[in-house]
Formats: structure tokens, C-alpha cells, sequence
């Protein structure tokens, strides 16, 4: 089992093009990921401090509209919240919309994968309706430019965000003998729910060597870490819980709270052997299979121990495996990648998507996807979206994605692509005998391009 | 014009989509004995924060009316619940449930979660049924509900909506459907994609159920029509239908797999955050929650209703006093609402704090005097029998069910 270009575009990034063409290798793919970003510049996502400044005035307008005795005032705040609020929740359209225009148009998909792969491993929610807007600049400061790189690098630009911060409650964490709890004389207390998900979910792993002494420690550790609006990110010694702290028998800090001792303690649990195959294995999964083969998990393991997590090495051990390339296709898409490999193959260009305008986003985009089972940027918990393709495999998941397929290539293209040449566009030159027939015998092109789309040559990758 | 295939015709169809198809648990002959119960529990989240004090008005509370000079301003005639309590206007409709014992409230109630008041954090925790979420458990409280019971099958629970819902997240297996998603198709292409599916049975049986579902819950799926005819069908059923009829549809269907195997149900409705002008915004989710509650009504039938038991709740209650826009803001205690025929109803169940400022929650909010989730573990309990030691360790960790409220008949 060899390099395959169209696999290499199937089942390592968002399915072939017509206008793109595939890796030649796996040196290719691995160069797409350390080559310039041009994708993020053809289709910008504004930062999250460029955000900062609506969001006060949002809730300042939110606090006359609760407090103020003056009706006219109230109202003149109400007015204010109501724009400033449609402009979130169209901010948030726009960059679902700019999102998965990456991920269609990108000549390195492979990059694009890993970014969705890494945003889920690292999930965070919104708050608030406006906050939600902010996910896209979560990932484009803590996440994309860190997928080519070290995984500890990755992971305290993650620990320090503010979206990060806020999700997880860090921001209302402080040390119950820090400084400011002494001094306010409150019931200030520690919130552990950060520092238990960075053990669980984005380090050891849920059956990994920790206990709930450690996490403790690692949130006492964690406390000082704050976020304001005014501000941004802040580290704020008087509210650190006083060192040391222990975590997996390791000290960490001293009497007065540290930045580099949060660092410290965060780069250890990235190097540590538990995190590496907890890792290994997610990637296998990912992208391979459910149940992928365990010597190969193991070989990104040692891999990911003997780099200390350099991410780029194991990638290409992945790459490089043979079970890489198998051509039975395993996973199946989730209704995110289904929709984004379906707009590639048809060949949605920025500016045709943007044509839709915000109604038509939402329509074809936005409660669609909400409908297969995977509303933009909202799962469930910390957890993110499941890999098991029996969560994807549901009458209501298939209802959804056909009744998307039959709409969504007329109401974007205006009229949908001679299936004929669909299917070998979506599928390449060895489509499925059984998926071409289908594709020229249907009655009318919307069935036959929906054919295509619903083949399991298409769903699984 | 269209014309659709009889039931029977497009279930021989969708059975002979592959031996896979016959496999699935929805094509099998009824056995009738599915399910580990009899009893029917729905379990609705109202979404945003209901306002317990508008929807059950607390008349006879000598601050109410003064708490609430704009929402709470003449006390209707006919919809007097107890002499102390009184149904908003749009709850008329659901009069004649009350006078039949098959309606009644909780008041005064909240979950645990205290303080932060966000609709993201106490939908997370209602539907969890924690108190808080730091501690790793990640399933929905009706799904392990489901996981504490044997012989549940995929048929027994359904999730209806196309919303996910945390509530029946977890390693039990729990059905999912929107009646929102119509498919139209013509002939050919069910006969295609039956072909196209032959490769693959778990896609297959799943694209099978689909089609079943979809024929079932409304509009005919096989349509023989123009291209033109299809086209302008698929882009009606394409449309939101947040303005429309979506919730009947869903308590249409959920009455319909109650009346079949299914045991367990639970949906969302949404438009309980009136932060303004409640006194106009609150009467359309009530209106939906009142024909929501008729239709369950009227599609299970006298036998399967009055097996049945309706709870809804939601993530918290609102402030006590009006706010400057004639709205209310997010609070603590708020009202729980029970339906069917399985009720001990005609009642408002709980304790009353009183409104005078002292008694407040924080000098803001109804004082929550009991835990929803104790209710909605006596509602289990009653319905299906679980051991209190499974509700107040597994399904709901750390609850005290204390003395039985004995809300079901």
C-alpha cells in the first residue's frame, strides 16, 4: 500500500477538486504544513482583540439596559445591544463561511484537517451568543499556527487564551490563601474544572496516571491566570494560590505565583509518555479508522517521545505508514467535512459562497449542518464532536445530509454539474462502477449529484 | 401533481433496501414486547429561562402584584389554579388538563446551579443533572437513566429536534429524529440509492430508517413529479421553520413512537429569555408549550396518555421585579411543569418563600426551595421503577430524593 494523490485528498484532507491539484508525495503534504499560510490571508478572520471593543460596548449598553431608571436611556441601550448583537451573530455566519472556505479552496488541505483536528482536541464554546463569534480567533491565534509544531507550544497558547480561560471557568479561579482572598475576606474559592481537562482531555488522557490530588495541585497552580475585556490576558500573582505545587510528584513554583512555573508544569505533562500515546492514538483514529492498528499507535508513540512531541515527525510517521494508504475507506465524514468536501468538489469559490449572502449562508449552511447533528462550533462539552462513526451513522444524519445533497449544489451553482463528470470530479478516475451508474441513470441531475454526494465512496475517507 | 405511495408500498420498498435494511430494528416486525416498561415518561427543556412567576402567577403572594406593575397587572378571570396561584392567559388552553388532575407545577424550584445565571452553563447542568460539571461526567442524565435499565433497545428512547442534546447523550442507545427534514425523491432515485447502498449495510440501514421515518412523520417521500414540482417541494422543506409548526410536528411524532415502542421521549422547545416586552413575547412559547401538551394528548389516546408523564423544565427561573424594558432578567427559583394521565395532578406542588425583599434569593430572585431534579427522580421512579439508590447515585449523583411529592396517580 502505496501513496495515493487521491487519497492523499480523501482521506488526509477535504476531498478532491477540480480546480485543485493533489500532493505528489508525502513530502508534499508535509511541506504544505511549514509553507507561508496564504489560505488565512485570502480569507481572513479578524482577531480576537479587534472583538474586544464591541464586546464592552456591549455590555456596558447591556448593564444601562438592566440598571438605568431612565426609560429613554434604557431604551436608547437597548437599541444599542440589539445592533451590536445581529453584528455578532452575522460576524459568526461570516466566519463559519470563511472557516470552510479555507478548508474547500486550500491547495495544503492536510493543513486545514489538522487545524479542525487540533480546534476539537483543544474545544472551546462561546459563553455567551457573542462570544461564540470568537471561536474562529481562538483557533487562528492558539491553534493554526502551532499544528506544525511542538505539541507543549500548542498547548500553553491554548491554557492561556481567554477563550480557554473563560470556557473553562480559570477566569473565576482564584487560590483560596492568595493575596486577594485575604484581603476581600470572601468565599473566593479554586475551580478545577481547566486544570481536570487539561489532564483529561488534552494531556494524559482520561485513564492516564493522575489522580484528583494532582488535579488540585495543577489547579492551584493554574490560579492568577485572569482575562479581562479592558485588558486582554492577564497574569495576576495576587490571586495565585502560594506555592509549591505537586503534580505527578513533580514540584512546581514557589511562594509567589509564576507564569514560567505554569509553563514548566504544562511542558512536562506534554512530554510525559501517557500524553504521547494518548495523542498517537486520537491521530490514528482521526484519520484512519475506529479501531487503527495498534503497532502503529505505538510507533507514533515513540516517535512523539523520542522528538518530545514534535508534531511534524509524527504526522510524517503517520503518513508513512503503510496502513496509511489502505484503499478501503474507513471513517466516515463528519457532516462538517461531508459539507466542505462537497463544496470542494463542486467547486464553491469564495466569492460564489459569499453570493449567497447571510440568509442564504444560514439556510443552506448553517441549519442544515445543525440538522446532520453538528450545529458550527457548538459540541456538546470539553469533549468535542465523537470520532465513532456510529454517532454519524443515524437516520436523522442521513435524512439530513440527503436532503442538503438535493438542495444545496442548485442553490449555490444555480444549477448542479452533469453528474457524469461529478462523480469522477468527487470520486477520481476509479469511482465505484455501482456510484457512475447511479450518477448517469438518475432521473434528473439534482438526483444524480446527490447520488454522488450520498455514495459511502464519498461519506468515508 | 404528486402523488405519494401507499404506507405499505414504501415500506416493502425501503425493506428491500438490502439485507440491511431488514436487519434494522424499525423494519423488523413489531414483536410487542419491546421495551423494559409500560409507562411513558417525556421529559421537555424549555430553553432560555421560563419565567415561573408569569406563567404560574402567585396571585395571592400580597407582592406580587407590586413586584410586577406592567406583567402582572389585573388578575384574568377563569384561569384561577388554587385561589392562590393563576395561569397566564396564553395556558387557557390547558384549563380543562388542570380540572382533569392531568396539570400541575412545581414552584419555587431550581437546580443547584447558583449565580453565574448563563443559559449555556445551566442548560449544561439541568441536563447533566449535576450540580456542577467539574468532575469529568459527560452523559445526559436520561441516558443514564437508560444505562441503569436493561433491555433497552434503540427504539425504547428517541431525541427528537434536530438540536443535540446533552440530556440523552451517553453509551445507551437513544434514537434521534427531526421531523423538520422532508425528503422528496422520485422513484429512480430510491432505487438508485438502494443500489449505491448495497456496499455498505450500517450506511445503508441507516439511509433505510431514514426514509421510513421521513414517510411516516408527514409528507410522502416518493413523489412522482417534474424536476420543477420536486425542486419547489425540497426548497419549501428546506425553509426554517423556527415561525412555523415545527413544534406540533415534533409532539405529532413523539405521540406517535409513544404509542408504539418507544417509552422515553424528550425534545427542546426554545424562546423563554424575555429580557423585554414580555408581556408580548412570552405568549408564543406558552401557546406552543399548551399545543404541545394537546397534541401529546390527543395523539397518544386515553389509554397511552394516562400511562404517560410530561415534565418540563428549564435551566432557571427570572427576576422577581420587572426590569426597565418590561422584561425580566435571569434568576434563580422558577416553576417545573407536569402533564399527562399518569399525573396526580390539579396541584402546585412545593413550598412557598414569599416575595418580600428578605425572601428573595440574592434580594433579587423567587428563593428556589426545592431541586428539580428530585422531582424529576420521583417522576422515574414512579413511572418505571428505578431503585433510589441507581437515582440518587447514578442518575442524578449525590441527590437526596427525600419524601415522595407522590405526584403520579
Amino acid at each position: 500500500m502505496r501513496f495515493d494523490p487521491v487519497l492523499a485528498e480523501i482521506r488526509f484532507g477535504y476531498g478532491l477538486s477540480p480546480d485543485l491539484t493533489p500532493p505528489s508525495g508525502v513530502a508534499e503534504m508535509l511541506a504544505g504544513l511549514i509553507g507561508p499560510d496564504d489560505i488565512i490571508t485570502r480569507f481572513p478572520i479578524p482577531s480576537m482583540d479587534s472583538f474586544r471593543e464591541d464586546l464592552l460596548a456591549y455590555r456596558a449598553a447591556n448593564r444601562t439596559v438592566r440598571k438605568s431608571t431612565d426609560k429613554a436611556e434604557a431604551e436608547e441601550a437597548s437599541k444599542i445591544t440589539k445592533s451590536l448583537g445581529r453584528d455578532f451573530y452575522r460576524q459568526r455566519v461570516r466566519i463559519t463561511g470563511q472557516t470552510l472556505m479555507r478548508q474547500v479552496n486550500s491547495p495544503t488541505a492536510f493543513r486545514e484537517r489538522l487545524v479542525s483536528f487540533w480546534k476539537d482536541h483543544f474545544t472551546v464554546r462561546g459563553k455567551s451568543v457573542n462570544f461564540q463569534a470568537l471561536v474562529g480567533s481562538y483557533v487562528d491565534e492558539a491553534i493554526r499556527p502551532f499544528v506544525a509544531g511542538r505539541f507543549e507550544e500548542m498547548l500553553i497558547a491554548v491554557v492561556m487564551h481567554p477563550m480557554m480561560l473563560m470556557y473553562l471557568d480559570q477566569t473565576q479561579s482564584i487560590g483560596p490563601n492568595s493575596a486577594f482572598a485575604r484581603q476581600k475576606n470572601k468565599a473566593q474559592g479554586l475551580n478545577e474544572n481547566l486544570a481536570r481537562e487539561v489532564l483529561e482531555l488534552h494531556t494524559l488522557g482520561v485513564d492516564g496516571p493522575y489522580t484528583q490530588a494532582d488535579v488540585r495541585e495543577l489547579a492551584e497552580l493554574l490560579t492568577g491566570l485572569a482575562f479581562w475585556l479592558k485588558t486582554g490576558f492577564r497574569y495576576l500573582p495576587n490571586r495565585a494560590e502560594p506555592g509549591p505545587e505537586t503534580i505527578l510528584g513533580q514540584s512546581y513554583g514557589q511562594r509567589n505565583g509564576r507564569l514560567q512555573d505554569i509553563e514548566a508544569a504544562l511542558r512536562d505533562l506534554a512530554r510525559h509518555p501517557a500524553t504521547a500515546r494518548h495523542i498517537a492514538g486520537k491521530l490514528a483514529v482521526h484519520f484512519l479508522s475506529d479501531t487503527p492498528d495498534p503497532a502503529l499507535v505505538e510507533r507514533l508513540t515513540g516517535v512523539y517521545l523520542d522528538t518530545q512531541g514534535d508534531l511534524l515527525a509524527v504526522y510524517q510517521a503517520l503518513l508513512e505508514a503503510p496502513g496509511a494508504w489502505d484503499p478501503v475507506l474507513a471513517n466516515i465524514k463528519p457532516p462538517q467535512d461531508f459539507m466542505a468536501s462537497a463544496m470542494r468538489g463542486l467547486g464553491v469559490t469564495g466569492s460564489i459562497y459569499t453570493a449567497l449572502g447571510h440568509k442564504g449562508q444560514q439556510r443552506l449552511v448553517v441549519t442544515p449542518l445543525h440538522r446532520m447533528g453538528q450545529p458550527w462550533d457548538a459540541p456538546g462539552g470539553p469533549d468535542g464532536w465523537p470520532e465513532q462513526d456510529e454517532a454519524w451513522i443515524s437516520p436523522q444524519g442521513m435524512a439530513a445530509r440527503l436532503q442538503w445533497a438535493l438542495t444545496f449544489p442548485s442553490g449555490v451553482l444555480g444549477a448542479p454539474p452533469d453528474p457524469r463528470e461529478f462523480v469522477r470530479a468527487c470520486l477520481g478516475p476509479d469511482a465505484p462502477q455501482d456510484v457512475a451508474f447511479a450518477a448517469e441513470a438518475a432521473e434528473n441531475r439534482r438526483e444524480g449529484v446527490a447520488l454522488v454526494l450520498m455514495s459511502p465512496a464519498f461519506q468515508r475517507r | 401533481m404528486t402523488k405519494s405511495l401507499s404506507r405499505r408500498g414504501f415500506l416493502a420498498r425501503a425493506a428491500a433496501l438490502g439485507c440491511s435494511a431488514a436487519a434494522s430494528p424499525l423494519l423488523t416486525p413489531v414483536s410487542l414486547a419491546a421495551g423494559p416498561w409500560d409507562n411513558r415518561l417525556v421529559v421537555i427543556i424549555l430553553r432560555g429561562g421560563l419565567d415561573g412567576l408569569d406563567a404560574v402567577r402567585p396571585w395571592g403572594d400580597p407582592d406580587f402584584a407590586a413586584a410586577r406593575p406592567r406583567l402582572a397587572q389585573r388578575r384574568p378571570d377563569g384561569l384561577d389554579l388554587n385561589g392562590f396561584f393563576g395561569l397566564h392567559p396564553a395556558l387557557a388552553p390547558l384549563m380543562p388538563l388542570w380540572q382533569a388532575g392531568e396539570l400541575g407545577f412545581v414552584h419555587a424550584v431550581s437546580q443547584p446551579y447558583r449565580d453565574k445565571r448563563s443559559h449555556f452553563d445551566g442548560q449544561d447542568l439541568l441536563e447533566a443533572g449535576l450540580p456542577s460539571l467539574g468532575d469529568g461526567i459527560r452523559d445526559g442524565w436520561l441516558n443514564r437513566m437508560l444505562q441503569t435499565t436493561p433491555g433497552v433497545q434503540t427504539e425504547t428512547a428517541y431525541a427528537i429536534g434536530s438540536e443535540t442534546m446533552l440530556l440523552t447523550k451517553g453509551a445507551a442507545p437513544v434514537s434521534n429524529w427531526s421531523p423538520d427534514v422532508d425528503i422528496t425523491l422520485s422513484a429512480q432515485g430510491v432505487r438508485l440509492l438502494e443500489m449505491t447502498m448495497r456496499s455498505d449495510p450500517a450506511l445503508g440501514a441507516a439511509m433505510a430508517q431514514a426514509l421510513v421515518l421521513a414517510e411516516n412523520d408527514g409528507d410522502a417521500v416518493v413523489v412522482e413529479g417534474s424536476d420543477d414540482d420536486m425542486m419547489s417541494m425540497l426548497q419549501q422543506d428546506m425553509k426554517p421553520r423556527a415561525a412555523g409548526k415545527s413544534h406540533l410536528r415534533i409532539a405529532d411524532f413523539a405521540a406517535r413512537q409513544l404509542v408504539g415502542d418507544t417509552r422515553v421521549v424528550s425534545f427542546s422547545l426554545g424562546g423563554w429569555d424575555t429580557h423585554a416586552r414580555q408581556d408580548n413575547r412570552l405568549k408564543q412559547p406558552l401557546d406552543r408549550l399548551a399545543k404541545v401538551l394537546l397534541r401529546l394528548k390527543e395523539g397518544c389516546g386515553q389509554v397511552v396518555w394516562g400511562r404517560t408523564t410530561v415534565v418540563a423544565m428549564t435551566e432557571f427561573g427570572r427576576t422577581v421585579r420587572e426590569n426597565g424594558t418590561r422584561g425580566t432578567d435571569h434568576g434563580t427559583g422558577g416553576a417545573m411543569i407536569l402533564s399527562g394521565g399518569a399525573l396526580r395532578g390539579g396541584k402546585v406542588f412545593g413550598a412557598w418563600p414569599g416575595l418580600a425583599e428578605a425572601d428573595l434569593y440574592a434580594r433579587r430572585d423567587l428563593m428556589p426551595l426545592d431541586d428539580v431534579r428530585r422531582y424529576a427522580a420521583w417522576a422515574i421512579r414512579g413511572s418505571f421503577g428505578l431503585e433510589r439508590s441507581h437515582l440518587e447515585h447514578t442518575v442524578f449523583p449525590g441527590l437526596e430524593m427525600g419524601d415522595d411529592p407522590r405526584m403520579l396517580l
